[in-house]
C-alpha cells in the first residue's frame, strides 16, 4: 500500500477540483481518513483545513478513526426490522465484543433481500443467525474480504414485473430539437416524486447561457427505494444514452452520475459502461456519495459534487440556470434518463399509450415488507395499491408506505388509491406491512432516520426532528406531535417539511397501536 | 415602484431585494438570528418565518414579488417563533444569569419579544467544548446556534476562512480553521468582523465581560 502522502498526490492528480471525491478513495484505501490526509488534501487544493474536517464530519461514510480492518455497518430501515435486523445486529456485536465495532446505517437499498449490511462499503444480503456467526468468525480470523463466500455478496435484481421501460429499444432514432419535441409532446415528468416536466427542464437549460452540465441522481436513499440499483444493473446503458441525449440538448460537455455509496459494489460494471459509452463530445464521471440522504436533494447533491457538505441551497435561482459550479445544470433521476431514452428510440407516442392523463407513460416500485415476492414491479401510471398487493402476495395488509419516509401511510380503507402525481406521487418506495405488525416500530424507524439524516441546516428540522425521536422513544409528548408537524413546515427544505408525515398519518390511522382511542 | 403587502400594509421595494430587505428598508423589524445586512442571507435559524400563498418562507431568503401578500404579526407565526426559539435554547447550554451576553443577546431578546416564558421541551444539555486558547478571544461553544453569521463574516468581509460549521444533524458544531483545532493557531484577529456579529454569546471579547453594566445594556 502507497503512503498516504503519495495517495492524496495521485488522487489530487485525477480529481483535482472535488475534495469529496478524494476523501471518499482515502476512507476506502485506508477505512479512516488519517489526519496527514486532511492536511495534505487542504494544502494541495488551497482549501481550509476546516472545510475537509466538516466534510468528513458530515458524512457517515468517512471518519477520522481508524476502525480496525473492518468496518461493519447494519441497515437500518424498517423493512430490515420486520425482517429481524435488531436481534442480528446484537448477536453481532456480541460475538465481535473487543474485536471490531459494528454500528447501523440508514437503509442500504436491500430491503428486498435483507436484512442487509455494508462490510468495508460492499453490500452483504439475506442475513440470518447463520450468515452472522461466519462473519463475525471471518471477521475474528482477519480473512480478507475477497477471500469470504461470494454468495454472501450475490445482489438479485428480483424484476417480478416488466413493461414499457426495461423492454424500450435500445436504438436511438431522434435527438436533438425532434426529441425535444417528443418529450414534450410525450408529457414526461421527472420520476423523482416531483414531476417537474422534463421537456421545460431541458429546454430551459438549453436557453440558459454558460458552461452546461448533466447530472444524474442515482443517490436513491429514500427507505424502501431499489429501483435506481436495478436500473443502474441492466439499463445503465439506457441511462448513460438519455444523459448524453439531454448533453446534446442543452449544449454540454460533461456530465456527473451521482451514486450512492451504498451501491459501491457496481464500480467496475459502472465503470465499464461508461468505458462503452465514452464520446469526445460528452464525458461522463463518477460521483460517489458517502451516506447522506440529503443529497437526494437535487440542489444538496451539486454541493455535494463541489466538494461541500451537502446543505440544500436558497432557491431560486434553480438549478437549470444556477447549478453545478454555478452554471445551468439539468439534474435528472435515473429513471427519467432511461424513459428519455426509451422515447428517443420508440417516440413519445408509444410511450403515451400508458399512464393517465396526468402521469403518462409507466413507473418502477420498489416493493419490500411483508409480502411473498418483494422487487421490482413496472406498472402504468394509475395502478392501484390493491393491485400492486395482489400481484406481490401480501396476504391482508394493514398498511402500506407509499413512497419511503417522507411519503404518506394508508391504512386498508385507501388501498383503492392510484399512484400517479395527481393522487400519490411517489420516487417508487412501497413498503407492505402486515397484520400483526406495530405500526408503532415503523414511527419509530422513521423518526430515528430523519433524526439521524437532517442536515442540520435549519433549526425546525434539526432539533424538532430530535425531539420527534425523543417523544416516540419515550412514548410520553404524543399530544404535542401536530404541533410540531406545524413547526417542521418552517423547514428549509423538503426532508424537514415531510419528516413528520409519515409519523402523523400513523398516529391518525393506528391510535389504537399506541393505546389511543 | 413594485409593492407588497406586509400584514396589510402596502410597502415599496425595488427588484432584487428579499421580503427581509423590503421590511427594513421600510423600518419595520422581521423577527431574525441569522440576517445581518452587508453579508450573505442564509435562512438557517427561520425565524423570520413568515406565510405567503399558504405556505411558509424565510424573510431573509425569499425574494419580494409584486403585489405579494405576507404575514408575520400572526399568532400563528408568532407560535411558530415561540417553538423555534425554545428548540434553539434547549439545543445548547444557555444560562442567562451567568452569561455575560445577558441584555446584549440578541436569542434572549427575541425570547423576550415574543414572550417566551418556559422551555417547554426537555433540554439536551449537550457537552460541548469550550476554547479559551487565544488570547483575546473566548469561545464557548455551549451558546452557538449555528447562524454561521461568523463563518459567513470571516469570509465575506474580513477576507479569512476562520470559521466553519462541520458535522451533521444534532451533532452540528461550529470549528475553527487550524489543524489543531484551537482559536489560538487561526489568523483570527480581535480586529476581524467575524469577532462580533455573535447574536449569543459565543464569541466574546475577552476582558470586557461587564465594561457596560447590566441594567444599561441594548435590550435591558
Amino acid at each position: 500500500m502507497s503512503s498516504v502522502s503519495e495517495e492524496v498526490d495521485l488522487l489530487v492528480g485525477r480529481l483535482g477540483e472535488r475534495p469529496l471525491q478524494i476523501l471518499v478513495e482515502i476512507q476506502k484505501t485506508f477505512n479512516h481518513v488519517p489526519t496527514e490526509a486532511v492536511e495534505g488534501i487542504a494544502r494541495k487544493l488551497g482549501l481550509p483545513v476546516s472545510r475537509v474536517l466538516a466534510n468528513i464530519e458530515f458524512y457517515s461514510f468517512l471518519s477520522l478513526e481508524k476502525p480496525g480492518d473492518y468496518v461493519l455497518l447494519m441497515s437500518d430501515n424498517i423493512t430490515d426490522w420486520m425482517a429481524g435486523s435488531r436481534s442480528l445486529y446484537s448477536r453481532l456485536c456480541s460475538n465481535l465484543e473487543g474485536i471490531a465495532d459494528a454500528t447501523k446505517t440508514s437503509c442500504t437499498g436491500m430491503c428486498d433481500q435483507g436484512p442487509a449490511m455494508l462490510v468495508n462499503g460492499i453490500a452483504v444480503t439475506k442475513l440470518d443467525e447463520n450468515r452472522i456467526d461466519s462473519i463475525a468468525d471471518l471477521v475474528k480470523r482477519h480473512v480478507p474480504l475477497s477471500s469470504w463466500p461470494r454468495e454472501y455478496f450475490h445482489v438479485e435484481s428480483n424484476i417480478r414485473k416488466s413493461g414499457w421501460l426495461f423492454e424500450s429499444g435500445r436504438r436511438k432514432v431522434l435527438e436533438g430539437q425532434a426529441l425535444l419535441q417528443e418529450l414534450k409532446d410525450s408529457n414526461l415528468r421527472g420520476r423523482g416524486g416531483a414531476g417537474f416536466p422534463t421537456a421545460l427542464k431541458w429546454a430551459s437549460c438549453r436557453e440558459a447561457t454558460g458552461e452546461k452540465y448533466v447530472v444524474c441522481n442515482a443517490d436513491e436513499g429514500e427507505p424502501g427505494t431499489f429501483k435506481d440499483r436495478v436500473l443502474l444493473t441492466h439499463c445503465a446503458e439506457n441511462l448513460l444514452e438519455g444523459m448524453a441525449l439531454c448533453a446534446n440538448i442543452v449544449g454540454a460537455k460533461r456530465g456527473f452520475l451521482y451514486v450512492r455509496g451504498e451501491y459501491r459494489y457496481l464500480e467496475s460494471h459502472l465503470a465499464k459502461m461508461l468505458r462503452k459509452k465514452r464520446s469526445e463530445d460528452f464525458t461522463v464521471e463518477l460521483h460517489w456519495g458517502a451516506g447522506a440522504y440529503i443529497c437526494g436533494e437535487e440542489s444538496a447533491l451539486l454541493e455535494s459534487i463541489e466538494g461541500k457538505r451537502g446543505i440544500p441551497r436558497v432557491r431560486p435561482p434553480f438549478p437549470v440556470t444556477h447549478g453545478l459550479f454555478g452554471m445551468p445544470t439539468v439534474v435528472d433521476n435515473v429513471e427519467t434518463f432511461c424513459a428519455a431514452s426509451g422515447i428517443a428510440a420508440g417516440g413519445g407516442k408509444d410511450f403515451r399509450r400508458f399512464g393517465t392523463d396526468e402521469s403518462r407513460g409507466t413507473k418502477l416500485l420498489s416493493v419490500s415488507g411483508d409480502c411473498s415476492k418483494p422487487g421490482i414491479y413496472e406498472y402504468p401510471f394509475g395502478v392501484s395499491i390493491e393491485q400492486i398487493l395482489a400481484d406481490c402476495g401480501a396476504d391482508e395488509p394493514i398498511a402500506v408506505q407509499v413512497g419511503g419516509a417522507s411519503g404518506a401511510c394508508l391504512d386498508a380503507s385507501e388501498f383503492g388509491r392510484k399512484i400517479g402525481f395527481e393522487d400519490l406521487p411517489t420516487s417508487g418506495s412501497v413498503m407492505i406491512f402486515g397484520k400483526n405488525r406495530d405500526m408503532k416500530e415503523a414511527a419509530l424507524n422513521f423518526s430515528k432516520f430523519f433524526a439521524h439524516e437532517s442536515c442540520g441546516f435549519c433549526t425546525p428540522c434539526r432539533v424538532g426532528t430530535s425531539i420527534i425521536e425523543q417523544i416516540l422513544e419515550s412514548g410520553n409528548g404524543l399530544a404535542e406531535m401536530p404541533d410540531l408537524a406545524g413547526i417542521l413546515k418552517a423547514s428549509h427544505c423538503g426532508l424537514g417539511q415531510s419528516a413528520s408525515r409519515a409519523v402523523m398519518d400513523m398516529l391518525k390511522k393506528f391510535p389504537g397501536h399506541w393505546g389511543l382511542s | 415602484m413594485k409593492n407588497l403587502l406586509l400584514d396589510g400594509k402596502m410597502l415599496t421595494y425595488e427588484e432584487g431585494q428579499t421580503i427581509m430587505d423590503c421590511a427594513l428598508s421600510n423600518g419595520i423589524a422581521i423577527p431574525g438570528l441569522c440576517h445581518l445586512p452587508g453579508l450573505s442571507p442564509s435562512g438557517n435559524c427561520r425565524l423570520c418565518t413568515v406565510k405567503t400563498g399558504g405556505r411558509y418562507v424565510s424573510a431573509c431568503t425569499e425574494p419580494a414579488i409584486d403585489g405579494m401578500e405576507v404575514e408575520c404579526e400572526t399568532m400563528e407565526l408568532s407560535q411558530v417563533r415561540m417553538q423555534l426559539l425554545r428548540m434553539l435554547f434547549v439545543e445548547g447550554n444557555h444560562y442567562c444569569p451567568s452569561c455575560e451576553k445577558s441584555g446584549s443577546c440578541r436569542l434572549q431578546e427575541a425570547a423576550y419579544h415574543e414572550g417566551m416564558l418556559d422551555l417547554h421541551f426537555r433540554p439536551f444539555y449537550p457537552k460541548r467544548e469550550m476554547d479559551a486558547s487565544h488570547p483575546e478571544i473566548l469561545l464557548d461553544r455551549d451558546r452557538c446556534i449555528f447562524c454561521a453569521l461568523c463563518v459567513r463574516a470571516s469570509r465575506e468581509i474580513d477576507g479569512k476562512n476562520v470559521f466553519d460549521i462541520s458535522g451533521r444533524g444534532i451533532e452540528t458544531h461550529l470549528i475553527v480553521n487550524s489543524a489543531s483545532g484551537k482559536l489560538l493557531d487561526t489568523d483570527i484577529s480581535v480586529e476581524d468582523r467575524a469577532v462580533h456579529v455573535c447574536p449569543v454569546g459565543a464569541i466574546l471579547v475577552k476582558g470586557k465581560g461587564f465594561e457596560i453594566p447590566i441594567g444599561r445594556r441594548l435590550y435591558d
